[in-house]
């Protein structure tokens, strides 16, 4: 390959390299940018799947459960994202991302409410001052099937209304023709339209990982996502199953340790949809200390996209701290 | 190996939890003896987790259970006596090893037990004819009062009589829409399991009903905390163990049934102290039309 080093991935022993060819360089050209992705190595579809289930059976108990619960708890992106949401439902989301069991004070706040771009300013009016961010997504979320030029204006508007953070969807249909150039340069627009405004808004990219079909289309969506500026990578909208499963997950936290040794910067991962129950966030967390390392173990770095897990998270919490099992009529429907 | 050359099959004795028959989580098994001490079976000693399991199966039954219309529920109750029906000589074999009775007493309490499932069966639709009423009121409204389920009951059944004793606690908490979660007798738990089987091919919805065998001490307790379990009833507890469960039970209030310590008669007249010890009465106002 003429364009990178060696890049070492999944377990391999020895050291990772840096790219000899500079990011601008992969991204001048279409036939560039295409002859990088796919020189990327092949994923080991059967050994990511056994990595991820093995990783899956650690036994986290008492007092390390009691801190991965509470770390899970400050990495949760609360997140609605109905056609039925109204500014009431957001206020009431916000007010529980602040304070998670309004019963106990000791349960940290969560990481940001994620919400439609219309609903924004009323989640920015309700949770100023809390230190809770607000995401929003945007780019005609969750299809993406749209102009750049909407999807440009879907994003400004949504920055314009306050939020620290955009979560836009990659054009997979693009992405599956091979036109990765259109891609590339879609998600450049979009981070140039989240620093507009005088603002920075983060930059996350949901590669809808269940439309791409295969674990080799996850590391090249992932690496073109970071190659393009995203400041976290998303597996999906939960909008389609099969959403966040392990080895995806995995594939990608393997995209952003690569990445940092690569290049040097430091890109988030967050998994989104399908995750209910404290186990499956516990086995994201152990997913993501034995692979990125336990640096990413912070929500700066590290999100978990969800609705219903917070209500499990501390139902887990009070199981802990009270000894005996909780239940659902004890904290709030959402 | 027999004297036929053909290999014993043995039946593998597990738990009932959401319509399947896991093994417990914890892997433990305890060893189940005739009432002469001969050796019958391992059975399943289920954890605390197994409880909590079926507790998550029984409340993801009760909406569909407890909408069912009380005609359905009379009919599966009645079919779960037909099942039992067809299997009277196995229960019957499983009792006169349980209780050391003779074959004959084995068989009678076998047919108690259906007939006891065919007397609540019928009670699905009359309980509100008992339970209910329309009230006199000071107002131009209909008042009416109807009896509606709890939600998820813990069963603590019985020591003595695994069979008949356990059909008594069950068949009362179920037919008016509740799903329960039952700890069987922990001498005896051979026939409960067997009555699974029936259940599980009798048309009742998987969760409405599981069974757990193992420690009544270790698993009573953690039915009584837990907070979303509506109701228990305490008949197969101790004295001391069913105090101490009766004062986990208050934290969320749940209903609690708590007999008098003493020898139960199950093959008396059970009367509807049991259906109704596990209801609750809506009232609702209507004006009427003028």
């Amino acid at each position: 390959m003429a364009w990178f080093g060696t890049i070492r991935l999944v377990g391999d022993a020895g050291e990772v390299s840096t790219l000899t060819t500079s990011l601008a360089e992969i991204a001048s050209s279409d036939a560039a940018l295409r002859a990088f992705l796919h020189g990327l190595p092949g994923v080991d579809r059967v050994g990511a799947d056994q990595r991820a289930a093995m990783l899956g059976t650690r036994s986290i108990k008492t007092t390390a459960k009691a801190q991965a619960i509470d770390l899970a708890i400050s990495m949760v992106d609360l997140t609605t994202l109905e056609g039925a949401d109204t500014p009431g439902k957001v206020r009431a989301m916000c007010a529980k991302a602040v304070r998670p069991d309004p019963a106990d004070p000791s349960v940290p706040k969560v990481a940001a409410v994620c919400v439609y771009p219309d609903l924004v300013a009323g989640a920015v009016a309700a949770l100023r001052g809390s230190g809770v961010r607000v995401a929003s997504v945007a780019t005609a979320f969750p299809s993406g099937r749209s102009s750049l030029e909407v999807k440009v204006a879907d994003t400004a508007l949504a920055v314009a209304a306050g939020a620290d953070e955009i979560d836009m969807v990659i054009d997979r249909g693009a992405f599956l023709a091979g036109d990765y150039r259109k891609v590339y340069d879609e998600i450049v627009a979009i981070k140039a339209a989240c620093a507009g405004d005088g603002r920075d808004a983060h930059l996350k990219v949901i590669l809808e990982t269940g439309e791409l079909a295969t674990y080799d289309n996850v590391r090249r969506a992932s690496w073109l996502a970071m190659l393009a500026g995203a400041d976290f990578i998303k597996t999906s909208t939960g909008k389609v199953a099969p959403a966040a499963t392990l080895p995806v997950t995995l594939v990608m936290l393997e995209a952003v340790r690569d990445f940092r040794a690569a290049t040097g910067r430091v890109v988030g991962v967050k998994p989104a949809g399908g995750i209910r129950t404290t186990k499956d966030a516990i086995k994201n967390l152990v997913l993501v200390n034995e692979t990125a390392g336990d640096d990413w173990l912070t929500p700066d770095r590290f999100r978990l996209g969800a609705s219903s897990l917070l209500n499990d998270l501390l139902m887990q919490r009070q199981k802990m701290s009270t000894g005996r099992y909780a239940g659902p009529d004890y904290f709030t429907l959402d | 190996m027999t004297e036929s050359g053909r290999l014993a099959v043995r039946k593998t004795y597990k738990l009932y939890i959401g319509g399947a028959f896991p093994r417990s989580e914890s892997g433990r098994s305890y060893v189940v003896t005739s009432s002469k001490g001969d050796f019958l079976a391992n059975a399943s000693r289920a954890s605390r987790k197994d409880a909590r399991d079926a507790v998550t199966a029984a409340r993801k039954a009760f909406p569909g259970w407890s909408g069912a219309t009380a005609y359905n529920r009379g009919q599966i109750l009645y079919r779960i006596a037909e099942m039992l029906e067809g299997r009277r000589a196995q229960f019957a074999a499983e009792l006169a090893d349980a209780d050391g009775v003779s074959a004959r007493r084995a068989g009678e309490l076998a047919d108690a037990a259906v007939d006891r499932l065919v007397w609540y069966a019928g009670w699905s639709d009359k309980i509100g004819a008992i339970r209910g009423a329309a009230n006199p009121v000071a107002g131009p409204y209909f008042n009416l009062s109807t009896p509606e389920p709890t939600g998820v009951v813990a069963v603590v059944a019985p020591q003595q009589a695994p069979l008949l004793g356990l059909v008594s606690v069950v068949a009362p908490v179920i037919v008016t829409g509740n799903t329960c979660v039952v700890v069987t007798s922990e001498r005896a738990p051979l026939p409960a399991i067997t009555l699974a089987e029936v259940l599980a091919t009798s048309d009742l919805p998987g969760g409405v009903v599981n069974l757990l065998t193992g420690r009544v001490a270790e698993l009573a307790p953690w039915l009584a905390g837990h907070m979303d379990v509506n109701a228990i009833d305490l008949t197969g507890c101790d004295e001391e163990l069913a105090v101490a469960c009766e004062r986990d039970a208050a934290e969320n209030l749940k209903r609690v049934l708590r007999p008098p310590a003493g020898k139960i008669d199950w093959s008396a007249d059970p009367g509807v102290e049991r259906l109704t010890a596990f209801l609750e009465t809506k009232t609702v106002w209507h004006p009427t039309g003028v």
